[in-house]
């Protein structure tokens, strides 16, 4: 259990300390880069809960499809002239302050809250098939829900095409 | 004896002792086996041209991959001085580990596997798209124009054949009904069939769309030396440029083993389970003993007494391999080994064939052909099986 802790807690870091750099660097393909430590941590965690199917597919769209097509704008743009600009915005003070409001409202609740933490206890028991679970339940329970999410995700890429194309 | 034999096998009862031993031995192995494939390469390479290749390192040339990696080891590295020193450093090492990851769930015999996970198949695909980032990020970071024309090419190509690669996949794992790669070699086994018999289209889709995945000719765009020197690797020289050469040679022998274990019947002899041709068992000893038999004769033949004490020496060799393949538990222990490794090997030699014998694609011809063509062509193949498969 102490490891499964430890792993969860190198994953947590992982993917906080990528996101951070991700909107610190000046470099774009830097931050590009950071994005992919971030996303990995993340397929990590799916690992750490067995939901392995989630684990592949999340590095497979996100690492090897998104952030290539990032990667490939970003190589198109002039990084010199972007590096120049400034990075953040003068309102910082006024941002702070939001943040430890924030941070004082959800710390008071979660002092409130603090006898129902616990770590969410994975089965114990592989579960073998991962795969067929989740397609039973995209086409089957949920078939309305994801018929309409792959709707909208048809209507974004023919917007795309039609911004992208100049002559149809 | 017997009691450190008991310790030995007790320790290998353990759950990680084995995998961690199959990991050393590829990863120690495998960049020799690389090495002699590109020996191969130029061998077949030069008998296309009607030329001998080389011959100068050892009997035959068979030490010069010893030779070129010393060589290659011991040039100066060298980083452009406006390179992005960091990337430039990190983008061989994602090309090659993504690449040599994906060694973990390649079924290369019954028991020779390093871990079969109830999602092989898509583990293998997502580690391999991992590895376009070091060709983008190794074409950026050199900070030179044609690196990054060559990354952007490949980034297209490669993107644009992952489509087609994924549909002709899924075609063959409608059939197997799983995505471990040892459930999809035993689903072919109960089924009596390869693949390649009920998916012949998804398999010369696949085929396609693994050149050029792996950037091969005639789909070498990236590295097209007439137009763009080298590509994404024209700033890199010594280990590093070999660390991008040792990727490209893993990832040609990963999709090879997609390809066997989906549509070729992985580790399963010919005929599995016809009984009257189970002399094929008997295919690995023969094989050594002919290899043996072809070394004598080189010998002969050679002129000089330092090459011919080679290659008799690896005549005896594997002659004495032959003989202990004879022993039946020896037989059966290498029987799956060795047909999965002469399909790698007879694929491989097929994309040697390919690479010298047909002229290079124009960047729009591959285009088209991977959008027009190939994806369109593997999504009916998809839709018919999807319907033959209910109807049956």
């Amino acid at each position: 259990m102490v490891l499964h802790d430890f792993f969860f807690y190198i994953l947590a870091a992982i993917i906080l300390g990528g996101g951070i750099l991700t909107i610190t660097r000046r470099n774009a393909v830097h931050s590009a880069i950071f994005l992919v430590m971030t996303l990995i941590g993340v397929a990590g965690l799916f690992l750490h809960l067995q939901a392995e199917f989630l684990a592949a597919v999340q590095v497979f769209l996100y690492v090897g499809g998104i952030t290539v097509l990032f990667l490939f704008v970003i190589m198109l743009v002039n990084l010199d002239e972007a590096a120049k600009q400034r990075q953040f915005n003068r309102q910082w003070g006024l941002a702070l302050g939001c943040v430890l409001l924030l941070v004082a409202e959800v710390g008071y609740f979660l002092y409130q809250g603090r006898d129902s933490f616990s770590f969410a206890e994975s089965s114990g028991v592989l579960l073998q098939n991962n795969t067929q679970a989740i397609a039973m339940s995209l086409y089957g329970d949920y078939l309305l829900p994801f018929e309409i999410a792959s709707l909208l995700l048809l209507v974004a890429i023919i917007g795309a095409v039609v911004m992208a194309k100049k002559q149809i | 004896m017997a009691e450190l034999l008991a310790t030995i096998e007790s320790y290998l009862q353990l759950p990680y002792v084995l995998p961690t031993l199959y990991i050393v031995i590829i990863i120690a192995v495998f960049p020799l086996i690389a090495g002699y494939i590109v020996l191969l390469e130029r061998k077949v390479m030069a008998d296309i041209q009607a030329r001998l290749g080389p011959m100068r390192v050892g009997p035959h040339g068979l030490l010069q991959p010893l030779a070129d990696a010393v060589k290659l080891l011991l040039k100066e590295d060298l980083i452009p001085a406006k390179a992005d020193w960091l990337l430039f450093w990190l983008a061989p090492v994602i090309s090659v580990v993504a690449a040599l990851v994906a060694f973990s769930v390649v079924p290369f015999s019954d028991w020779f596997f390093i871990t079969d996970t109830n999602i092989g198949l898509l583990f293998i695909l997502s580690i391999s798209s991992v590895g376009i980032l070091g060709i983008i990020l190794g074409g950026w970071s050199s900070n030179s124009s044609y690196p990054l024309l060559g990354a952007l090419r490949s980034t297209a190509q490669m993107v644009s054949y992952e489509v087609a690669l994924g549909f002709a996949i899924i075609g063959g794992l409608m059939v197997a009904g799983t995505l471990s790669m040892q459930e999809i070699v035993r689903a072919q086994q109960e089924q009596h069939v390869w693949f390649i018999f009920y998916q012949p289209l998804a398999f010369c889709i696949y085929a396609v769309a693994a050149m050029a995945e792996t950037n091969r000719s005639p789909f070498d765009m990236p590295e097209a030396e007439s137009e763009i020197v080298a590509g994404y690797h024209t700033e890199y020289s010594g280990f590093r440029f070999s660390l991008y050469f040792l990727a490209e040679y893993t990832n040609i022998v990963i999709v090879s083993s997609i390809a066997i274990t989906l549509f070729l019947g992985g580790w399963l002899r010919p005929f599995p389970n016809v009984e009257w041709l189970d002399f094929l068992n008997y295919c690995p000893a023969v094989a050594m003993l002919a290899i043996a038999a072809m070394s004598f004769l080189g010998a002969v033949r050679e002129k000089r007494w330092m090459e011919q004490v080679g290659m008799g020496g690896l005549g005896a060799v594997f002659a004495l391999l032959g003989l202990l393949f004879l022993l039946p538990p020896v037989l059966t222990a290498v029987q799956g080994l060795f047909w999965f490794l002469l399909k790698v090997f007879l694929i491989v030699y097929g994309f040697i064939w390919i690479r010298f014998t047909f002229p290079r694609y124009r960047y729009d011809q591959l285009m088209k052909l991977g959008w027009h063509w190939l994806i369109p062509l593997a999504i009916a193949n998809i839709i018919v099986t999807g319907i033959v498969m209910v109807l049956l």
